[in-house]
């Protein structure tokens, strides 16, 4: 037996034929992707078969070539949010608020609790969604295509939900250092019950369709296994550890956003398959639909981000209404003037103070009316000034849909972050992805990919 | 000042004069190694049970252009049975800077230490399978580095073959 892969698939398949009839065998290269139907992105799993089983794997990931983290060095920390959302495209909500809670630990800020209600929500809607797509997606590649349109259709739903929140459906930069771009539209609780309502509908009808399913349980069932101890070394985390039964979460083991404040049940599997990870994963969105629930009861009135000095702003006044020129006589008001900028009346307006404020843009209103919220907005935004963590570093980890989610950010005391790294879940899941695949056959290959969740965008960043 | 975590203490007390640094800001743990007792220090963090870190969340690195040694290699840990996290890092320079490779103790380095590699240019001694892992092989340079020439051409694909 050859151990050696032979790098080009023509020259191996001629190899084979050649020894056909001699007693040496050698193994097959078997190149699946770079476009394959069943790979997402540019992944190219080169896999070296004896027969039907692999014996060997070599993954390479591809490169989107965005380059995150370079050009994350380049802007300025708010200009950093747009990047983040395509960072996991499915649910670029969880980047947002991930690096927003890494900026704000650097500078000690603590956002009001209607915010962390509104991201916590806005969160588990956004797991759902991946799940949705993730589950959706696999099935669909082992030829389930009614249910991936069933899920397609659920989430089709919560994105118009964050779409009616944030105003766009992928492209989101809803998060914001110190708060959230803007407050939940007004019937929005209403529309959410009902869409969280339809969707659990959906998602047992799903699993009605899915879990006794015979072809989909052979399929799935004993594929792909690794165990915890494995997954662990490999520092795999999320859906993919817990299904083989270690139920690590950074929502349980380390809270942030107020997620002690919930109650939820981590789901954990026992075999580390693909099957026991669509399990994991379906019993997860139904956790998630029990916190949307329980954020949406609770949800308190009051403002959604924070001003310079840690005190509250109400929500009022970050409508943005002015800019669509829908402010009654705005362009005639007369604008407050300060009459001495640096002296007497600064005491006044300790709010903004320009040296002391850190992470408050002034609603828009306020920034065409007055001198003071002109400037402050310009002390954000300008390069040069900007959102100035102190000098230091912070690792942030929080749960994403995959995993754990962390940012790394180095400050050197600018208003642009020194580095920023971003730990993404499923770089280490495709690093396990070559053992796992070792003694399965070729068609097991799909069903473990698509259970892998992989997101192009955010492996190579 | 807060009393230390068991991690910091721990590792003071088997490296005290070797140590550079070690901190816990913002309630996160940190201690700065020289390379040469990193795959000392890493053994310890794996198989003291009371320290117990069984991840090795992440691998990064952190050019300090201007400082001297240039490099940090930045190491996250994290211990599921007691909890706690470690931020461990370790100063290298030079012309071609080199750490040892914690891929006897986990796993994970490898394809983070590969991305290190293939970013910033910082080998891995003892390494078993140190390629690029995001750029193609004919690239020129490391794209992280705060001196990566981003406004100039790179061959394409192939092209130097």
């Amino acid at each position: 037996m050859a151990t050696e892969i032979v790098s080009d698939t023509h020259e191996a398949m001629e190899k084979l034929r050649i020894q056909k009839d001699s007693e040496d065998t050698r193994t097959m290269m078997l190149n699946m992707g770079p476009a394959h139907p069943a790979m997402h992105g540019v992944i190219q799993i080169k896999a070296e078969l004896d027969g039907e089983m692999v014996r060997g794997c070599d993954i390479e990931i591809g490169y989107l070539h965005r380059g995150f983290e370079k050009e994350c060095e380049v802007g300025t920390y708010t200009q950093c949010f747009p990047y983040t959302d395509r960072l996991n495209y499915v649910s670029p909500l969880i980047n947002n608020f991930s690096f927003a809670l890494c900026v704000e630990k650097m500078m000690g800020l603590e956002v009001p609790e209607r915010c962390q209600v509104i991201r916590v929500l806005m969160n588990e809607i956004s797991r759902i969604s991946d799940h949705l797509t993730c589950v959706g997606a696999s099935a669909m590649e082992l030829g389930a295509f009614t249910v991936f349109l069933y899920m397609i259709k659920a989430r089709e739903w919560l994105w118009e939900l964050v779409e009616s929140v944030t105003g766009a459906r992928l492209t989101i930069s809803y998060a914001r250092i110190g708060g959230v771009k803007a407050d939940l539209p007004k019937d929005f609780e209403g529309r959410c019950r009902k869409v969280i309502k339809d969707t659990a509908e959906v998602i047992e009808e799903c699993d009605s369709l899915l879990k006794r399913n015979r072809i989909f349980y052979d399929r799935v069932k004993d594929v792909g296994v690794i165990s915890a101890q494995r997954a662990m070394e490999y520092g795999i985390t999320g859906p993919f550890l817990r299904a083989s039964g270690t139920g690590y979460d950074v929502r349980k083991a380390q809270p942030y956003s107020g997620y002690e404040n919930y109650d939820f049940d981590v789901p954990v599997g026992e075999n580390g398959d693909s099957y026991d990870r669509y399990l994991v994963r379906m019993e997860e969105m139904r956790q998630s639909i029990r916190i949307v629930e329980q954020a949406l009861d609770r949800l308190p009135e009051g403002p959604t981000n924070v001003d310079p000095q840690g005190e509250l702003i109400s929500p009022e006044l970050m409508a943005d209404l002015g800019k669509f020129g829908r402010t009654k006589g705005l362009l005639t008001n007369e604008a407050l003037l300060e009459p001495t900028l640096e002296g007497s009346g600064q005491r006044q307006r300790p709010g903004i103070a320009a040296e002391s404020v850190d992470a408050w843009i002034p609603a828009k209103e306020q920034t065409y009316s007055n001198i003071e919220a002109l400037m402050q907005h310009f002390k954000i935004v300008m390069d040069g000034h900007g959102v100035r963590p102190p000098k230091g570093e912070c690792y942030v980890p929080t749960e994403g849909a995959n995993g754990e989610l962390g940012f790394y950010i180095v400050s050197d005391g600018t208003d642009h972050p020194y580095r920023v790294r971003c730990h993404p879940p499923c770089f280490p899941i495709m690093a396990a992805l070559s053992e796992i695949l070792v003694g399965d056959q070729v068609a097991d290959i799909i069903p473990t990919f698509g259970s892998v969740n992989m997101i192009a965008g955010e492996l190579d960043r | 000042m807060a009393e230390d975590s068991i991690t910091l203490k721990k590792l003071r007390e088997q490296f005290g004069d070797s140590i550079i640094e070690s901190h816990s800001r913002l309630g996160q743990d940190t201690a700065i190694l020289p390379k040469k007792v990193l795959l000392e220090a890493a053994r310890m963090l794996k198989e003291d049970p009371t320290l117990d870190y069984n991840f090795l969340m992440d691998v990064t690195a952190v050019d300090h252009f201007k400082r001297r040694p240039r490099f940090e290699v930045v190491y996250h840990f994290y211990s599921l049975n007691h909890n706690h996290r470690l931020r461990l890092k370790v100063p290298v320079g030079g012309e071609s800077p080199e750490v040892p490779t914690l891929t006897g103790l986990w796993p994970s380095a490898n394809w983070y230490e590969r991305e290190v590699w293939d970013m910033f240019g910082i080998s891995f001694q003892g390494h078993p399978d140190l390629r690029r892992i995001l750029m193609y092989e004919s690239f020129e340079g490391h794209p992280l580095r705060k001196d990566y020439p981003f406004d100039k051409r790179q061959p394409l694909v192939g092209e130097t073959e």
